[in-house]
């Protein structure tokens, strides 16, 4: 593209995408490296059980088979979040996931048939898979360390709810209940590990966190996190389900140390359904009061989180579910309590939003039975409630910038939601039709939670005035490799081809936490702009010297350093001079940022974040009476980014993630009964296709923040957060009816209509 | 049953190979081609990464077995080159900001390619219809409905 005046804010085709679109991308799926080895794992059909025994000697004598290993082959450390999880599963199993052996072999299909060929004797446990019937006394228990099968419990609050109670005019209580859900990345999960002759690992991974990733593997694998190299080739989407380890990794590294040659580990579709994360079920019980104005007075959450068999990083999603209870909207007294607990369904991890769609669809259908109950309409109820620039809330959070009074009026009034709400007539005879609204807070620049959330960057421009951005950071897909481009592009007077970003090798790279919390924009976008800086304070002071003019006098502008309007001297000379002509001084320059978030205290409270996402959604649907399906007519999404960087690409993030919120909302569910993954393809389990997908109109307000880069934050989880409740919202002003369950299923919808007689029972002449 | 040999015009070249009988086409043309542009994303004929075109008419790699190539046109997504540039889908792919992991991409690619082939100037109904067997989890399909809009235009 021509050189725009500002590389900000413009329509920036990703970097990666023209050999994406050639097929040319070799992605870690996709890669063979000479000698591979296949790994296949055999996992429990059981979903509690003792192993009795293991037989692997029939697996030996398969042919092609190179190695099979069980619990008691390899040193078998415990590992994840709450250090419950091993490699192998040696004595018992907890879950249908459950690793017992693994088989490297010369073919994939070889491995596969060496698997099936173990022999394991199991001795049947009594299981248990209704969360709040693990929590009861006498329940079975899962992990002797915790007898009461609650890994991990959350207790937040502010103000005193009594005081709050007694505020009201009107309280509502309600449970919700929220489903089974996963990631569906289009590539399936996959792993090379091969060892170089002096021990060395190198690891072809998927991870978002490859420092933390090394550092926890390295424990794992009996190795110093140093003597790993993470590889992060281009992967087919993650969404949160790369930020934990699972045990398929470690397991590929004791198969290639077997060996002694590289392996490969790559699920097959149906694995993924059985073996990859999913979102936390959820059964909120809500309580939400407010005034006889509509001034909210005080919310009382009780969680219950189904957390499976062992605890990955998505057991922490309660620190996201509480700053939605605390502080979307200005509620002055809150609790918020959350219990985990273990059953022998698979488990839960991260997955974007990380919480927050469970939260926000109970906080966010409470203000609506709410103004129902002033007698206002929900727009003015939430104006009333909104959270403004400056806002310090109860949990410590603080709005360095906000727009969600503009999103508010902004998506209200791209769907015409005050004078069409409640009065939408129906395009079709059998048909209601109604607009729904809701709102999202999340932090938009990462979230304290390791010593660090900082990111490192090193520039190097070089004596051909190109700039290589060696950044910490991770891209999986949602185009940070572009936007980090532009802002170096945009401090270095350059053209946008004239950058490259280098994101991919531990063994290159300087530290980062990794891709989550919304982060990267903000984070890693300060670290390059920092770096950018430094060198174009060199590169002007060089300049300035050799020309002998004073520095405050020049720029930098289309790859040239400028006197006013004047070319004084292309860059790439100028490093070259700098290079070979006496200075002999490289032009390196290396940055690492800290945003100015805070690691909240025992109760909670800080500011976790130095930056937050605003969003609001309003939902046009029909729903079909004699059938139950809702059918998403229009989606009208505001969302405060701070500022536009890159148009095109914002509008992917966002247009993506309001379809995943629609299928959370509509169709998608992970269907667990009795700890068995009863739809495990995607014939059964509904992800929506391009004809479903309805028309999305977005609105960007741009509250510039302070500390954002060129005042922008991160908004890689906000669109997906709201769709939801806004969904359920539109369902009630259609019919009268609220559901409280996801996902809106044609039966759910349909029993929900004839429950309430707003449709007719087809059974009820007979 | 025994191994078969095929001969078929792959990307515009003929080539010839030697199949399992069980063997997948996206199989052949991955590990025997190198061609990975087309992706295993199920492997039970429900995602669309794997499409290829047989004789011009989309197909899917993973349920198309291997033998079944042989004399027939087959054109994965590296072969919607136009030349050293990338073809015209491909490239309002690119600028539409129709790309995110992009795992999907190819499949994308051929569908669309595929679909242009039958209506050279579809509505945007036809488009959504057309790429109905191709799952994208990133993009939510707007922008890639679009960048089939665009490749479809006239060139002014
Ligand atoms: S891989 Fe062929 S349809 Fe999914
Ligand atoms: S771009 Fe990732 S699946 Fe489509």
């Amino acid at each position: 593209m021509t050189a725009p005046q500002s590389w900000i804010g413009q329509r920036v085709p990703k970097l990666d995408a023209p050999d994406k679109a050639a097929g040319r991308t070799r992605y870690v799926q996709d890669l063979v490296v000479p000698g591979m080895l296949a790994g296949a794992i055999r996992r429990s059909d059981r979903v509690h059980a003792r192993i009795v025994h293991i037989d692997t000697a029939p697996a030996m004598r398969m042919p092609g088979v190179h190695a099979v290993l069980t619990a008691a082959d390899i040193d078998n450390v415990p590992f994840g979040h709450g250090k419950d999880n091993t490699p192998f599963k040696g004595d018992r199993v907890r879950c249908v996931r459950d690793e017992i052996a693994a088989v490297a072999a010369d073919t994939e299909a070889q491995a596969r048939a060496a698997c099936a060929a173990v022999v394991v004797e199991y001795e049947n446990l009594p299981a248990v898979f209704d969360p709040a019937e693990a929590l009861r006394p006498g329940a079975p228990v899962l992990h002797t360390g915790h007898p009461d099968n609650r890994p991990f419990t959350y207790d937040y609050s502010h103000g005193d709810l009594a005081t709050g109670e007694q505020a009201s005019a009107h309280i509502v209580e309600t449970v919700f209940r929220l489903p089974f859900v996963t990631h569906c990345c289009l590539g399936t999960s996959c792993i090379v590990a091969e060892f170089d002759a002096r021990g060395r690992l190198t690891l072809h991974s998927l991870t978002q966190v490859p420092f933390l990733y090394r550092r926890d593997m390295a424990a794992i694998c009996g190795l110093q996190p140093e003597d790993i190299r993470v590889l992060q080739g281009p992967i087919g989407g993650a969404f949160g389900s790369k930020l934990d380890i699972y045990p398929y990794e470690p397991i590929a590294v004791h198969l290639a140390r077997a060996t002694g040659r590289p392996v490969r580990i790559l699920f097959s579709r149906q694995e993924e359904f059985l073996a990859s994360p999913t979102r936390q079920p959820a059964r909120i019980r809500l309580r939400s009061g407010c005034d006889g104005e509509g001034r909210l007075t005080f919310r009382d959450a009780s969680v219950l989180l189904d957390n499976g068999a062992y605890t990955s990083w998505g057991a922490t999603t309660p620190f996201v579910m509480m700053q939605t209870f605390s502080s979307l909207y200005r509620v002055p007294h809150v609790r918020f309590a959350t219990e985990v607990a273990y059953t022998n369904n698979p488990y839960s991890g991260s997955f974007r939003g990380y919480g927050n769609l469970q939260a926000t669809f109970a906080v966010e259908s409470h203000l609506d039975m709410l103004a129902e109950k002033v007698g206002i309409d929900p727009l003015t109820l939430r104006k009333r409630n909104v959270n403004k620039v400056g806002d310090v809330t109860g949990q410590g959070l603080r709005f360095a910038s906000c727009g969600m009074q503009k999103c508010l009026h902004e998506a209200a009034r791209s769907a015409g939601y005050r004078s069409r709400r409640n009065k939408l007539p129906p395009l079709r005879p059998g048909t209601l039709r109604g607009l729904g609204m809701a709102s999202m807070l999340h932090v938009g620049g990462g979230a304290k939670i390791y010593r660090s959330d900082g990111c490192g960057s090193v520039l190097t421009l070089d004596d051909f005035g190109k700039a290589t951005l060696v950044t910490g950071s991770t891209d999986i897909g949602q185009g940070s490799e572009t936007v980090l481009a532009q802002m170096v592009a945009e401090v270095l007077g350059l053209h946008i081809d004239r950058v490259q970003v280098v994101n991919t090798d531990t063994d290159v790279k300087p530290w980062d936490v990794g891709v989550h919390a919304s982060r990267t924009s903000y984070v890693a976008g300060n670290s390059a702009i920092l770096a950018a800086k430094q060198a174009r304070d060199k590169l002007l002071a060089a300049a300035a010297a050799q020309f002998g003019v004073p520095v405050e006098m020049l720029t930098l502008g289309g790859g040239h350093v400028l006197l006013g309007d004047r070319e004084l001297e292309p860059i790439d000379r100028l490093v070259r001079t700098l290079h070979f002509s006496g200075r002999h001084e490289l032009l390196v320059t290396h940055a690492y940022f800290e945003p100015s978030s805070v690691a909240q205290d025992r109760g909670f409270k800080g500011n976790v974040s130095p930056t937050y996402a605003f969003g609001t959604h309003v939902v046009e649907v029909e729903v079909e009476l004699d059938s139950g399906i809702v059918r998403v007519l229009a989606v009208h999404a505001a969302h405060d980014v701070g500022r536009v960087l890159n148009a095109l690409g914002i509008e992917g993030q966002i247009e993506g993630g309001v379809v995943m919120g629609l299928g959370y909302a509509l169709t998608e569910e992970l269907q667990v009964r009795q700890g068995q993954v009863r739809n495990p393809c995607f014939r059964d389990y509904h992800l929506l296709t391009a004809p479903e997908v309805p028309p999305i109109h977005m609105r960007f307000v741009e509250s510039a923040d302070p500390t954002g880069p060129f005042g922008a934050k991160g908004v890689g989880e906000a669109p997906a957060i709201c769709v939801a409740a806004a969904v359920a919202n539109a369902v009630f002003d259609a019919t009268g009816v609220r559901f409280t369950e996801l996902p809106l299923s044609p039966e759910r919808v349909l029993q929900g209509l004839i429950d309430a007689g707003v449709a007719a029972d087809p059974l009820g002449g007979l | 049953m025994s191994d078969v040999t095929i001969a078929f015009r792959l990307n515009g070249r003929m080539v010839s190979a030697t199949v399992a009988p069980t063997q997948a086409a996206l199989e052949c043309l991955r590990d025997q081609f190198a061609l990975t542009g087309a992706k295993l994303g199920c492997g039970e004929g429900e995602c669309g990464a794997c499409a290829i075109l047989l004789d011009g008419q989309a197909a899917l790699g993973c349920l198309t077995p291997a033998a079944d190539l042989d004399g027939r046109e087959v054109r994965t997504v590296e072969g919607l080159r136009d030349g050293p540039a990338l073809g015209r889908i491909q490239a309002a792919l690119v600028h539409e900001g129709a790309v995110q992991c992009g795992f999907c991409t190819p499949g994308m690619a051929v569908a669309a390619a595929a679909l242009l082939a039958e209506h050279p100037a579809p509505t945007v109904e036809q488009i959504r219809r057309g790429l109905e067997g191709n799952l994208c989890r990133c993009t939510g399909y707007v922008a890639i409905v679009q960048a089939v809009q665009t490749a479809a235009e006239p060139t002014p």
